[in-house]
């Protein structure tokens, strides 16, 4: 066995000393009739052909394109430092800090992480990590109705279409009412969360709302009046759950200024890589009053016998080991290492850094609107954006599909990941950081220019446009 | 030794009748079972409790341990000390770390309670 | 720990220096945010630190150095399977084709990714013995919520909404109770047998046309197979419930138990225990779902697919209706599975054979070593499976020295503790789980460490009960850290400092 330390003679060795002649002995108190068939898998692969193995399916990933697909994961230069911090031993062969007189390492490190995060967001309790953006979402709104009593949740259509799902599914489980509030349609705000209807839908005294849910940036890219929800939440004695996007935080407004009481994101942007989704890092934080509400591990500041200055894990009795059935929720392992990894970027780049990293990706935004406007792509809302934002294209799918065999990964196309949201039938989600290039911006205005020509003059020759692959 | 003027609950309550109202607490052996209690969470003023049914929850470091009513009646007062200083419980379950004060809706529940001996007894077999 | 000892480090936030630190990305134009309405904008800096490179490195490299892990020593952590985390693993997560994708990149340009997926879940469902495999859940307790949400929809297609309860032994973990709640049902606790197992008439007292589910954890968390399940599986079904598996314990029973074969209608694998991958100072990990036929229906989505023509997609929006919905965004924990399955083609059929056979010889060596000593309590001194029960009630009783205390004082020797305290149901309690990836050499020293600890108790008990003495930090002070809380770093005023525009 690969890993084993064990000779034949160690295990005669300790068979001898267990009075046993094989080791099916160990296996005597499986009853007949539960023993299984054996494995039918393939023989062990030594580790050189396992590379082998191993390299050729990553290369059959392609992850050379120009890419402007953001829409909840996306690309940022990380510093070496951070891998090569993240791969010492003592980091990710530890576990649950149990004994913190041996683990002072993660414990300090998960309590920097809330500290920065609480930084960033402007709240007070930063939980250790959640699961990703998504199960951070559903347990951030899970804790408005314990703290209101309420059952009832308002989640705007504006909030990622898989957190959105996954909000149904916790709900569903838990037997409580999710009900999704629809984006305004034309005008300057187009895309945007409807606020007469929220308001409409807080009106109703006879099923009084737990929480508001609102994404800022949206799913769409575009700013969301978070004060005006947040005002509107509270005068229904609800709360506002806002999910945000951690870089976004470094110039954009935090939920502490605008008066959130739990904020949820997605913190793999903090130096994460996209890899396929996941592990990522559930960012969850709620002000101090609701501090007893928030699920999952808490890393707290107090001192030993000897006064030295020493971190522990606290308030361990809101947790599942504890209260069992009574718990609020059922997390045990976390992400407490995708946590460190963002502590790491952040230190890495520092608050200026951060601000630069926010900025680069709104200027080559900027640089991306004109260039395909140059193209006669335009964007499909009219509200603002930081750094990703919808486009017009017809009959996106295909052209999507055209420009990747030109080596371009068009962002998303919006009708496969929001099927039943109106009026985006034709349209493409792109994004830019900062590592997107002006070439890479320049060859995506170029081939999709060419591409749009061509299948205007496929168009009217009645051809369809480059077949799916 | 426990106080002999109260009476007790198998779940480590006590309670402390004086008149109509009845003063309710955790007796010593519950707060050192419990280890260091960091936490109390107790009902609001104008709550009714119901005999034998949870009222709040104390919460050591790595224990949480529901709270039971020794008798019915509406919550007439409660320890506001605890929010800031739950290690009352601890320090003098029986005095300062008292929990709450109810108005008596049935003093004839108050025979289905131990009394000091009783409690004693208990507890040594525990 | 460090040759040059601890090294108890400030925090990032006051090595923090004005000015320190930066270059890492370019400038961006100064007119770079002039479009964003001004209320949109931040007004106060978030007072993060400034460090330089040096420093930050040392900081976290100094942290570092005040943890035990695998690669620094043994790690007996009953439940968690510690095992060695094979550096392949780590090489193979970070290839650019796999670190690189995006999770929304079209299938064409993820068939590596979604081909190695797809034998990923082939192997698991050959492991468990089940029909299909889900593998979304980020973490076992995620997989938990799954695999009990399929059981609630389940029985929702056939009208059999009564089911309302789910029976849980009382040496459970507490994911799975808390499980039944999220889920929208009630936890009925059933007491152990005598024997440690399952006792088969309280649980058939308690089965019932509203019991949903049983969640039994096999081998159970005292380390012994429940020789009783099949007559458990077949009383469960006759009272049309069905049957979870934790599969915390699977690395006790590769190759010789599979669950599904036996009866199981789901099961959740936690890859961060049996398959190797990292347990990152708390996680991540990833919980796959394996199921058999009655839940295959409500999966998760999106599924990967494979076509006729050998390559890959995954499911579209809405696609399969019964299915459950999405519990978290994306796909899955692929960089956690990208581990496990260089963990599963290294070992195949006949290594991961040998892995349960030397976890399990480990643990009855290391099991015979403290009963022979005299001075531990085996609860259950029949033969365990990876891990089994010590207790040290005995030793309590003779010298005031407790679990917790044999537990510190084995930081002191090098070792990490054993889970303690857990389960609930024995008293003084330490689950003890070698692994087989420990030499018997180790596990003799342990058995060393924890025999001298116990006669130490005898004669020098004070040393015990204040250890650790050689850790970074000794005994913290834990109620006073949850009266009042410090969550944060608070910055002073004026630690933050103005952006240049």
């Amino acid at each position: 066995m690969a890993y084993g330390p064990h000779t034949p003679a160690d295990r005669e060795q300790m068979l001898a000393a267990l009075g046993m002649d094989s080791v099916d002995d160990l296996f005597a108190d499986i009853p007949e009739r539960l023993r299984s068939s054996p494995l039918r898998l393939d023989p062990p692969e030594p580790e050189q052909l396992l590379m082998n193995r191993l390299a050729g399916l990553a290369g059959r990933n392609r992850v050379d394109l120009a890419s402007f697909l953001g829409a909840g994961a996306y690309r940022h230069f990380s510093p070496p430092l951070v891998d090569q911090i993240l791969l010492r031993g003592e980091w990710y062969t530890a576990y649950t800090p149990y004994q913190p007189e041996v683990s002072q390492g993660t414990l300090q490190s998960i309590y920097e992480y809330e500290s920065l995060i609480a930084e960033l967001l402007g709240l007070d309790v930063v939980s250790a990590s959640h699961y990703d953006g998504a199960a951070a979402t559903a347990e951030g709104a899970l804790m408005t109705c314990r703290a209101t009593q309420r059952g009832r949740v308002l989640v705007s259509r504006g909030v990622h279409p898989h957190y959105r799902d996954v909000l149904r599914t916790y709900f569903h489980g838990a037997g409580l009412h999710i009900e999704e509030i629809p984006l305004v349609g034309e005008g300057p705000t187009a895309g945007t969360t409807d606020l007469a209807e929220l308001e409409r839908r807080l009106g109703d005294t006879e099923h009084p709302v737990a929480g508001v849910v609102v994404a800022q940036p949206n799913f769409f890219g575009l700013l969301e009046p978070m004060a005006d929800a947040s005002n509107l939440a509270h005068a229904a004695g609800a709360q506002l759950v806002a999910v945000v996007e951690p870089v976004s935080l470094a110039v954009l407004a935090p939920p502490g200024a605008y008066g959130a009481d739990i904020a949820a994101g997605e913190g793999q942007a903090l130096g994460i890589p996209p890899q396929y989704g996941g592990p990522y890092l559930g960012i969850l934080a709620c002000t101090d009053p609701l501090v007893r509400q928030i699920p999952g591990r808490l890393v707290g500041m107090t001192t030993d016998v000897d006064g030295k200055r020493a971190y522990v894990m606290t308030l361990q009795a809101r947790e599942q080991h504890i209260r069992r059935e009574k718990a609020a929720s059922n997390i045990c392992t976390n992400q407490t290492l995708l946590a460190l990894a963002a502590s790491l970027w952040l230190a890495a780049l520092g608050p200026h850094g951060l601000r630069d990293v926010a900025a680069l990706g709104a200027a080559r935004a900027a640089e991306l609107e004109a260039a395909l406007a140059s193209v006669g792509v335009a964007r499909v809302h009219a509200g603002a954006y930081l750094n990703e934002f919808a486009v017009r294209v017809p009959d996106a799918a295909s052209v999507h599909n055209e420009l990747l065999g030109r080596g371009v990964l068009a962002g998303l196309v919006l009708a496969d990941a929001v099927p039943d949201e109106p009026g985006l039938a034709d349209a493409l989600l792109v994004c830019t950081t900062e590592v997107t290039t002006g070439d890479d911006i320049a060859t995506f205005a170029r081939e999709l220019g060419a591409v749009l020509a061509e299948s205007g003059a496929a168009a009217k020759a009645g051809q369809p446009v480059g077949a799916r692959a | 030794m426990v106080p002999s003027d109260l009476r007790y609950t198998k779940d480590h309550e006590w309670v402390r009748v004086e008149g109509e109202t009845a003063t309710i607490g955790v007796t010593d052996f519950a707060a050192g079972q419990l280890g260091d209690v960091v936490f109390v969470d107790l009902p609001v003023v104008g709550r009714s409790v119901d005999q034998f049914a949870t009222f709040g929850v104390v919460e050591s470091v790595k224990a949480v341990s529901d709270l039971y009513a020794p008798v019915s009646g509406e919550v007439v007062d409660v320890n506001g000390n605890l929010a800031t200083k739950p290690e009352l419980v601890n320090s003098d379950p029986f005095g300062e770390g008292w929990m709450i004060r109810v108005e008596i809706g049935d003093a004839a529940q108050l025979g289905e309670l131990l009394d000091a001996a009783a409690y004693e007894k208990l507890t040594a077999e525990a | 720990m460090s040759a040059s000892g601890p090294r108890l480090q400030p925090t990032l936030f006051e090595l923090s220096k004005t000015g320190r630190g930066g270059d890492k990305v370019p400038h961006p134009p100064r007119d770079a945010l002039d479009r964003l309405p001004p209320e949109q904008r931040r007004v106060q800096p978030a007072a993060l630190p400034e460090v330089n490179e040096p420093e930050a490195v040392r900081h976290f490299v100094n942290l570092s150095q005040l943890n035990h892990a695998v690669d620094t020593g043994f790690y007996p952590l009953g439940s968690c399977t510690m095992k060695w985390n094979p550096k392949v693993n780590e090489w193979a997560a970070r290839q650019p084709g796999f670190a690189q994708l995006h999770p929304m990149a079209p299938d064409a340009v993820a068939q590596g990714t979604l081909q190695l997926l797809w034998e990923l879940e082939q192997m698991l469902i050959e492991i468990s013995g089940m029909r299909a495999v889900t593998l979304q859940p980020a973490a076992g307790a995620h997989g938990e919520l799954t695999g009990i949400l399929m059981v609630r929809a389940y029985h929702a297609s056939r009208g059999d909404t009564g089911r309302t309860e789910v029976l849980v032994p009382d040496s459970a973990h507490g994911t799975n109770p808390a499980t039944a709640t999220m889920a929208g049902l009630r936890t009925v606790s059933i007491k152990a047998a005598a024997d440690g197992g399952i006792d088969l008439d309280a649980f058939q007292a308690a089965l019932g046309p509203q019991t949903a589910a049983i969640m039994i954890t096999n081998p159970s968390t005292m380390g012994l197979f429940e020789s009783r399940v099949g007559e458990l599986l077949d009383a469960v079904h006759a009272a049309g419930a069905l049957a979870y598996m934790d599969g915390a314990n699977l690395n006790a029973i590769l190759g010789r138990f599979k669950p599904g074969e036996a009866g199981f209608d789901v099961m959740h694998i936690n890859t961060h225990k049996t398959f190797s991958t990292p347990h990152g100072g708390g996680g991540p990990g990833a919980g796959p779902v394996a199921v058999g036929e009655k839940l295959e229906p409500f999966l998760p989505a999106p599924r990967v697919v494979r076509e006729d023509g050998g390559t890959f997609r995954l499911e579209r929006v809405g696609e399969r209706p019964t299915s459950i919905g999405r519990m978290r965004s994306f796909v899955g924990s692929t960089g956690v599975l990208v581990r496990a399955y260089a963990y599963l083609r290294t070992h195949g059929a006949s290594g991961l054979a040998e892995i349960t056979d030397d976890a399990v010889l480990a643990a009855n060596y290391l099991k015979d070593r403290l009963a022979d000593s005299g001075l531990y309590d085996i609860p259950f001194p029949g033969v365990c499976k990876h891990e089994f029960i010590a207790s040290a009630t005995s030793i309590k009783r003779k010298t005031g020295v407790r679990t917790l205390d044999i537990a510190k004082r084995l930081l002191d020797h090098g070792f990490h503790a054993p889970t303690v305290y857990f389960p609930l149901t024995v008293d003084e309690a330490m689950l003890i789980e070698p692994t087989e990836t420990e030499s018997v050499e180790t596990l003799d020293a342990f058995a060393d460490a924890l025999i001298a600890i116990a006669r130490e108790a005898e004669v020098d008990p004070e040393i015990v009960k204040t250890a650790p003495h050689t850790a970074p930090v000794r005994r913290l002070d834990e109620a006073g850290a949850a009266r009042n809380p410090n969550l944060r770093w608070r910055a002073a005023v004026g630690d933050w400092t103005p952006c240049p525009d």
